[in-house]
Parts: C-alpha cells; structure tokens; sequence
C-alpha cells in the first residue's frame, strides 16, 4: 500500500476548554523500584527509564528501597527551603507586577527538585543550572536578599545589572552563571567534571536542562563527552512537561522518555517523581555517590510539572487548560512532604501555618532591604561606567575610547 | 639558535607551558596518540600523559563547552579545531558563553580557554578546508583574535594566549606550517629554516597580544595585513618595486591601531589585505578606522585585497587566492592618486 505522505505534529492530548488528561503518564506505586548499588551494569537498570522512583505513598509514608535516613528535622527544613523557594517567587512575581522588575521566572511547583538535589551535595561542588533552580540557591541558605538586588538591577547586584532577572551567579554556592541561552551549560558542566578528574580533586558538577532543551545540541554534545569519559556529573532533566507552549511531546517526549536517552550512550539513568522530595534526594544522593567513587556519571529525568506560568511573559491558559495543574497526578511536593511529617508526627497544620507566616515575614524583610538598594526603575543603580567592565580582564582601549564617547 | 617550523614552534609553546603549568591541557580531534592531523600535539600525549593531551570527539560544541566548563573550573584548555571551517558547531558556545561568562557573572567566572584552528586556503582545501574565519570571531565582544605569520611569533603569541585570562582564537595559516609561502604556487617550497623568523628561542618568551610588527619599512604606501597575506605583500612589494610598509597585525583583537595610524600618516597610503571574503571582513573595520582617524593624511582612496565573496573553490584556488599579483595591482592603484 502507498499513498501521500503525511507529517506527523505531535499534540498535546487537551488545549484550552478541554478537560485536563494526564492519562499518558503512568504513575507505578511508590517503593516498586529497587535500589540499585551504584556500581551498577547501566544496561541492568534501563527499564528504570520506563518506571519511576516514588517513595512517598498516597498516605504520605515513605516506602520501598529508596526511603532515605533523613530526619525529621532534615526533612522539615526540606519543608522550609521549599516554602522560602515557593514564598521568594510569589514576592517577585508580585514585584515583577509593580514593575520592580522586567521580568521573573518562578518554580511554582518544582520546588523539591532543586532543594533536595542541594541537600545531596556537597560544599565546593558545582551546579551549572537553568533559570528555574533558584531552590538551589535558597536550600544551600544563599542570602535572599543578595538574589533580590540581581532580580532588582540595583547599586548591590554583584552581575550590576548586566544579566536578566534570576540569572544569578554565585561562585561560592556552588551555582554557575545561568546562561539563559538553553542547553549550553550542559557540556559545560562535563567540562567542569572532567577538570576535577584530570586534577585527581574529589569535587563533582551538576547540570542542568528542561525537557524542551533536550532537543538542544548540546544536550547530545554533553552526553557523549559524558559517556567517553566518564566524569564526575549529574546530568538532571527537569521534565515539567512545558517549554512555554510547546509540551514535551514537541522535544520528542512522546517518542520515548528522556530518561531512555541515556541508554544509546551507556549511561546509568534514573527516572524520579519530581514532586516527591524524599525520591529527589534518594535519587541525587545515589548519583552523587557514584559520582564521587569515580564510577561516572548519571542521568536522571524529575518528572514533574510546571505549575505557573514559563515566565511573567506568557499566559499559560492561550495554551493549556486553566485547571490542569490541579489534575496533575503527582500532587504538589510540599503538601506531600507536608502529609509525611505530619503522619510521623512530627509536624501539624498549625505549624505549618506558622511556618508559612514566617517564610511570608522573611521574604517581605528581604525584599525591603532589597529595594532599599533600589528597583530596576527607581533609586541607586549600577553606575553606567560598569558596563565597559569585564568584557576583559583589562578594560581595551577601543572600550576605554566607547566609555569616553558616553561621556561617563 | 633552534630553526622550528611554523608546526614545530606551535608544539614547542604546548610543550613548554604543559611543563610548567599542570593546569594546561590539550585535546581536539585526533590530537592524542597521532599527534594532531597537523602534528602539532605530537608526542604532547607520550610526554604529559592521557588525561592532559587526549582524543576528542567529533563534535565542536563539546569541545568548545567542555574548555568553558574546564576553564571556569581553573584549568587552562588549549583546544584544537581541526580545521576552522569546523568551528561553527561551536560557535555558539564561543559568542554566547566563553566570551560573555565574566561579564555576565561580574567577574567571577572566566573562560581562560585558547581555541587553535588551522584557517587559509593553499593546499587545495575546497570550500570546507580553506576559510578565514577570523571577522566571525573580531566582530565579538569579549574574544580575542590572534593570527601568527611565522615560527617565532607563533610560538610567543600562543604563549601569551595560553597565559591570557580571556577567550582566546587562534588562527594558524595552515599554508605556512611547514615554510613561509609568497603566494607563487608553482615555485618549490622553502623551508622555514631559511627564514629568519624561524629562530626560536627555547623555552618560554612572549609576543604580547595587541603589538603588530614591521615586516618591512617604506615610505610610499602603508600595506596593512596578518597571516600568510604578510608573507604575500612582501613579494608584491618586491616584484612592483613600489616602496611599501609593511605591517602584519599578528593580534586583530586587540589591535595595534597605533602602528596603523603612525605608518599611514607617514605614507599617506594605505592597502588592505588578507586572504578572508571582503565583504564585512576585517578589512572593513581597518579601512573604517584608518578613515576616522588618517584621513586628512591621506592621499588616494585605501585599497582592499581579499578573497573574492564566494565559497573556497577547489580546483580554481589560485584564481580565488589573492596572490601577490593582485596585491601589487592595488599597490600600483594607490600610488596613482
């Protein structure tokens, strides 16, 4: 039989108007996955790109082999660098709103995935991430209001107003400039794994990349640089299932998990509820260890969903339906980790409340300072004169000569 | 004094730096164990061990981003492009990450990286073996652009690159590797070791990034050129007889723009040439800057000499290169007014 050919567009399986349908993604039971020793054969453990890590169950108890030896008070101040994170952008976005700011990107939703991976490394490891793992920054108790005054391009941002709101930089928490083209950091981050195994160091990097940027050649060149030789790195996929309004399907998501994408380059990967903040550090601290024994690196795919908006720059329900967050089958990751502790006993709705109250109360001080220093429109700023600065090390002439011409 | 090839004095400023300096590290396609298609890395692999001189992929973005990553980690990668008509998979994370990470993170991180590739035609390249990419990289901010013309300088320039804190490009003529070349095909080729330049000192010694050189003093017109099309104006210079000053830039980023207005002031003559496409190549920057600040000085309209504006042809190469018979016609041309 032949005929005319015809070109398959993926589409997502409900737009706007329609009733949310997340009946493609297949949640197995919390527990059902084993655990693996991390010297593992990679091709024992391809069907884990099928599965996924759950460890939290609908009850909220943590179950199976990946239900980690953290502690109550470990996992509440899980709890807490989720709520700070969730809390942080709510303010910003707001700010963004008042027009503080040009533009904002929230984690609405994903928290967990940046605050657990945090908690699983170590001090003078690096993270080369995306726009949206600000968490990394606030779980590892990385100065809220030094991240404002970058959001605010104010006379205290240390980038001095030269980079997009949330694109920050901190050497020292581990967090590599963010690029906010898509996809570079990810060689980059290989690099930076090869480095420490070519000095004999002990340090290991994490990268970091959407399911849209998968598609990236990048991603590609990362991993075969990853699989030829074998760095210390974590190579992390946040599947939220949207690249503004391109679901993933659009990046080949449809075709096979991203997780499966590991499997061509014989590299080990695991495909982990994003949502489940138990899961995400049983799953980082599994691919830190390997890492950190030299065994190489690892893939990991966090299945989650993106709950607001890509940026302040979009309206999400021109694209996808209104309600659909809510129809998300792996629930919300601080209500769950939330559930758990309360199950224990260790937590209660009035703490939480409390806690809530005090995330609000440390944020709203922040951002008072914060804007002290100033806002993108208003008060002191970044003299016009840096922005000749650090274009090179020493300023060239042809730079001092353009610096003249401005008159500052 | 040791005679070096261009090759041989690429090698030795590896060579030299890898011995001191644990942080550098060397790799590209075929660079390891065979030593590079150029043999530039040969016996670097023997020498400092696998994990400091190795085999790459072929796949130029890694490459390039894997040099950021090493690079932002504190190490000095010295990367090689086989050939510079490769480099644009790599392009991006040349323009948008190694020549924007200090500016864009305010200092603290940097890409201390230097990207080697081997550019020019001669050698019957064809289109993907033969371009002169150099204006895609000058036209950045935050990249510098280094092209050497002969041993000495080559080993001196990459010595100084691979001690620059800043993104580096590295542009090898690859005409001239193995002897200088005046742009006379059909003539034998002469070794370097006939030529002055190629006394190179052992060990470490730099030519700073920024300073061009006089290849020969004239009073009648000021030729402005780099790479294999310094060696070129020379022989035009000769066989027309017309007194020409010739500089060769050696650094195009930064750019010695002093030796250009000094000369040209004198001269009141200027010709522009290198061997990359004309339109929007370097030498448009260089006609423009002579203009904005010689132009009282001037006494006939500068000329350009470059590659004709199509693709490297194959077997026409030498109707495409911008030998030394075109060069001296535009010597000729600006001395008539």
């Amino acid at each position: 039989m032949s005929g005319r050919l015809s070109l398959h567009v993926p589409e997502p399986s409900v737009r706007p108007g329609g009733r949310p349908d997340f009946s493609h993604v297949s949640v197995p039971e919390a527990g059902e996955v084993p655990r693996p020793p991390i010297d593992v054969n990679p091709s024992e453990i391809r069907d884990f790109a099928y599965s996924m890590i759950r460890v939290l169950d609908d009850r909220g108890e943590a179950v199976g082999d990946w239900a980690g030896p953290l502690s109550a008070e470990e996992l509440r101040k899980g709890l807490r660098d989720m709520m700070l994170t969730r809390a942080f952008d709510a303010r910003m976005l707001l700010s963004q709103r008042q027009g503080k700011t040009s533009f904002y990107i929230t984690s609405l939703g994903e928290e967990a995935i940046a605050c657990a991976h945090r908690k699983a490394l170590e001090p003078g490891d690096m993270c080369f991430p995306t726009y949206r793992q600000q968490g990394l920054l606030i779980a590892a108790g990385w100065p809220l209001v030094d991240m404002m005054c970058e959001i605010f391009s104010n006379e205290k941002d240390r980038l001095r107003g030269r980079q997009l709101p949330g694109l920050y930089s901190s050497k020292e928490a581990g967090f590599f400039t963010v690029s906010g083209n898509l996809g570079t950091q990810y060689p980059q981050a290989v690099g930076w794994a090869m480095a420490s195994a070519i000095m004999g160091d002990t340090r290991i990097a994490s990268g970091w990349i959407g399911d849209g940027a998968t598609a990236e050649t990048d991603f590609h060149s990362a991993l075969v640089f990853a699989s030829v030789y074998r760095p210390p790195v974590i190579l992390n996929i946040v599947n939220n299932q949207w690249a503004i309004s391109s679901y993933q399907g659009i990046a080949g998501g449809e075709a096979a998990k991203f997780a499966a994408r590991a499997h061509g380059y014989g590299i080990p990967s695991l495909r982990v509820d994003g949502n489940d903040y138990l899961a995400v550090y049983a799953g980082s601290l599994w691919a830190v260890e390997r890492a950190r024994a030299n065994l190489g690196p690892t893939l990991i795919e966090w299945v989650t969903y993106r709950a607001g908006a890509h940026s302040t720059s979009d309206d999400p329900s021109k694209y996808r339906p209104k309600d659909e967050g809510a129809a998300w089958p792996l629930g919300d990751p601080v209500e769950r980790l939330k559930t758990h502790l309360i199950l224990h006993g260790h937590w209660s709705e009035e703490r939480q409340k409390q806690m809530r109250a005090e995330v609000d109360a440390e944020v709203l001080e922040a951002a008072k300072e914060a804007e002290s220093h100033g806002t993108l429109h208003d008060g002191p700023k970044p003299s016009p004169a840096t922005m000749f600065e650090d274009v090179y090390k020493e300023m060239p002439r042809h730079l001092r000569e353009q610096r003249q011409q401005l008159g500052v | 004094m040791p005679r070096l090839s261009m090759v041989e004095a690429i090698r030795d400023a590896m060579d030299c730096k890898m011995a001191e300096d644990e942080s550098i590290v060397v790799f590209g396609e075929d660079v390891g164990y065979f030593g590079g298609v150029f043999r530039c890395t040969e016996g670097l692999q023997r020498k400092y061990g696998k994990s400091r001189c190795f085999d790459a992929p072929i796949n130029e973005s890694g490459i390039v981003g894997v040099a950021i990553g090493m690079g932002a980690y504190g190490l000095r990668p010295v990367a090689e492009i086989q050939f510079a008509d490769y480099v644009y998979p790599g392009y991006d994370q040349i323009v948008s990450e190694a020549a924007r990470l200090r500016y864009r993170s305010g200092g603290e991180f940097f890409a201390p990286i230097v990207i080697r590739m081997p550019c020019g035609g001669g050698i019957y390249g064809g289109q993907t073996h033969s371009q002169s990419p150099e204006a895609l990289f000058t036209h950045v901010c935050g990249l510098k652009t280094v092209i050497p013309s002969n041993p000495y300088d080559a080993k001196g320039l990459l010595i100084a690159s691979i001690e620059d804190d800043d993104p580096v490009i590295f542009l090898e003529p690859k005409r001239l590797y193995n002897g200088p070349f005046f742009g006379h095909p059909d003539e034998p080729i002469t070794p370097w070791a006939k030529h002055p330049l190629s006394e190179v000192p052992a060990g470490r010694y730099v030519v700073p990034l920024g300073k061009a050189a006089l290849r020969r003093e004239g009073k009648a017109v000021t030729v402005v050129s780099y790479g294999t099309m310094a060696h070129v104006a020379e022989a035009a210079a000769e066989e027309t007889g017309v007194d020409a000053e010739i500089i060769d830039l050696r650094s195009l980023i930064p750019l010695d723009i002093d030796a250009i207005v000094g000369s040209v002031e004198k001269t009141g003559r200027c010709v522009i040439v290198h061997e990359a496409t004309l339109t929007s190549g370097f030498g448009a920057e260089l006609a423009a800057q002579v203009m904005e600040r010689c132009f009282y000085s001037l006494e006939a309209p500068i000329q350009r000499v470059a590659g004709w504006d199509t693709p490297y042809p194959h077997a026409e190469e030498w109707d495409y290169f911008p030998g030394p018979a075109r060069v001296g016609r535009a010597l000729l041309k600006a001395m008539e007014a």
